[in-house]
């Protein structure tokens, strides 16, 4: 219980000013000084020149930005960098283990791009998507919410990568090329 | 946006006395309303204090059948919760209906109790708003209102409640437990969030220095039989025009149990009281369905171009009912 007449104890609010954090950034520990207001997407881009990740709109509609965080995807330009201590950021840099990702080389296979721009958010974003699908988490189309199973269709996937707008409108090649890289691994 | 200086709080007293003696101070969730806003100079807190860090990330189960969700707990992680799934389907699947898969992730409970409203005007610096601005005036009321209230509006502001997880807290009777320099209390879900009045700019019962710490959730037997639906305009990823979270229990045609709620509709989730009052008891049937939706929604005053909404949202109450009765 909160004692009101108490000075607060612990760490007291630093100025406004500059913050040190640690974070791990597809597998290599950095420690960086940052200005708090720096979100995650500018210390990718700007500070350690990962241009992976891509400014879109800066304001959480259309998924550019998705990096994975300790494995869950999520966008950078609404996540500030002080926040994030300690936590392990995978970009698209640090997808592919010496060969492609099977997703990278279906996206190649299916046409999943045109431009490319919305690419490095889409792989991130299936990348998580599949993980979420695994643990069981119904979407909007899933109908039974306590279904044990769900199938992995079209329409499952198209809802679940809704918050990654592609200008291109390569929805279909994308589509195909989740299909192809993880059909594989839910017949599991 | 504005400089701010950060601190992340490690238990509940820090926090709170963080919160209360620091000038200016608010609290960071997940960051997806909030960090939009500042950018946006909307909000301009002079320091953040961090609360996920804090010992409030767990949903327990209490010995009545009931949960408990902590407040960092985040979205993702309540809609995956093999006891929401099965015993509270409306909560999950409002979830699953809001926002996208990487922004459920992020979204805390409490921050999306907490989010601001939608309304274009109140995010435009050109544009007078009285809940940015109290006092300002509201361009809302005689512009583009397709998105804005029904119910519960004032001549101060029409602006609508964007949550979709609130409006099945509302239909579940949830509780929210805050604590602050004061100690804890526990505040009834329809007590959270307040209707615009004349003072637009304070939107929930939460007094300075508080915090969410957790939601509550009581048994209700028969919201296995419980369903979320979101009219927008476009299939996915957008805020609602209407939404309708409902649980029902037949019993020999009659209607035995009913919960009912409304958002998109509203400054705040709107449990839809009128409507419950006239199913009680009532025929499990179109035609009931309707006479209740035409209760609750009488009160219902359309402007310029949300006029739509109210027989939008009579018709989604007849057709979720129509569903759950099984007709
Ligand atoms: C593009 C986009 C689309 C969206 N679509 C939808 C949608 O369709 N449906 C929907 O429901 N939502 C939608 N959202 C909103 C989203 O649900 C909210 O942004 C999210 O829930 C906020 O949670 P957060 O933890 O990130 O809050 P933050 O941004 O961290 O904080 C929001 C507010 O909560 C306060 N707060 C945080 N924690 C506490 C606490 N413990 N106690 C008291 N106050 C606290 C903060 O001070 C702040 O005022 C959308 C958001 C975006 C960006
Ligand atoms: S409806 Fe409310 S939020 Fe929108 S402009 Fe009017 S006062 Fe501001
Ligand atoms: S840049 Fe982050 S969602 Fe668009
Ligand atoms: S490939 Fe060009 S935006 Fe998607």
């Amino acid at each position: 219980m909160p004692s009101p007449n108490q000075t607060p104890k612990a760490v007291p609010i630093p100025p406004a000013g500059s913050a040190l954090i640690l974070l791990k950034i597809n597998g290599v520990d950095r420690s960086l000084s940052i200005d708090p207001r720096t979100s995650l997407l500018d210390v990718l881009r700007e500070h350690l020149s990962l241009t992976g990740p891509k400014k879109g709109c800066n304001q959480g509609a259309c998924g550019a930005c998705t990096v994975l965080m300790d494995g869950q995807r999520v966008l950078s330009c609404l996540s500030l960098a002080v926040q994030l201590e300690g936590r392990e950021i995978t970009t698209i840099e640090g997808i592919a283990n010496g060969e492609l990702h099977p997703l990278q080389a279906a996206f190649i296979e299916h046409d999943g791009f045109q431009c490319g721009y919305c690419t490095p958010g889409q792989i991130c974003s299936a990348i998580g998507m599949f993980q979420e699908f695994q643990n069981g988490l119904p979407s909007a189309v899933t109908g039974d919410m306590a279904a044990a199973t769900i199938e992995f269709s079209d329409t499952e996937i198209k809802e679940r990568m809704s918050g990654n707008l592609c200008r291109c409108g390569a929805y279909v090649g994308i589509c195909e090329a989740i299909h192809s890289a993880f059909d594989r691994e839910v017949a599991k | 946006m504005k400089s701010f200086a950060y601190a992340r709080a490690a238990d509940l007293e820090t926090a709170v006395q963080l919160l209360s003696k620091t000038p200016n101070a608010k609290l960071l969730g997940g960051g997806t309303n909030l960090v939009d806003l500042m950018r946006e100079n909307i909000e301009q807190p002079d320091a953040l204090v961090d609360v996920t860090g804090l010992p409030l990330d767990r949903i327990q189960e209490r010995p009545d059948g009931g949960l408990v969700i902590g407040a960092t707990v985040r979205n993702t992680a309540v809609a995956v919760h093999p006891v929401v799934r099965d015993r509270y389907p409306l909560l999950a699947q409002a979830i699953v209906f809001g926002a996208s898969g990487q922004i459920r992730n992020m979204a805390t409970v409490a921050g999306n109790l907490m989010q601001r409203t939608r309304c274009l005007y109140f995010y435009d610096h050109a544009a007078r708003c009285n809940k940015r601005a109290p006092g300002a005036g509201c361009d809302a009321i005689g512009g583009f209102n397709r998105m804005h209230a029904i119910l519960g509006a004032s001549d101060s502001c029409i602006a609508t409640h964007p949550s979709d997880m609130c409006v099945a807290l509302a239909a579940l009777n949830a509780k929210v437990k805050v604590v602050g320099p004061n100690g804890e209390r526990t505040i009834a879900f329809e007590d959270f969030h307040r209707l615009p009045e004349d003072t637009p700019h304070i939107e929930t019962d939460l007094q300075p220095g508080e915090l969410i710490t957790g939601i509550e959730i009581p048994p209700l037997g028969f919201a296995r039989r419980s369903l979320y639906r979101k009219i927008r305009d476009r299939a996915s990823y957008a805020f609602a025009l209407v939404s309708v979270a409902a649980a029902l229990e037949v019993d020999n045609g009659k209607v035995r149990n009913i919960r009912l709620a409304l958002g998109g509709v509203a400054h705040k989730p709107w449990r839809a009281t009128e409507a419950e009052r006239v199913l009680a008891g009532a025929n499990a049937g179109p035609e009931s369905f309707r006479q209740a939706a035409e209760a609750e929604l009488a009160p219902a005053r359309g402007l310029a171009h949300n006029d739509f909404k109210i027989e939008l949202a009579k018709r989604t109450i007849v057709g979720v009912l129509g569903e759950l009765a099984g007709g």
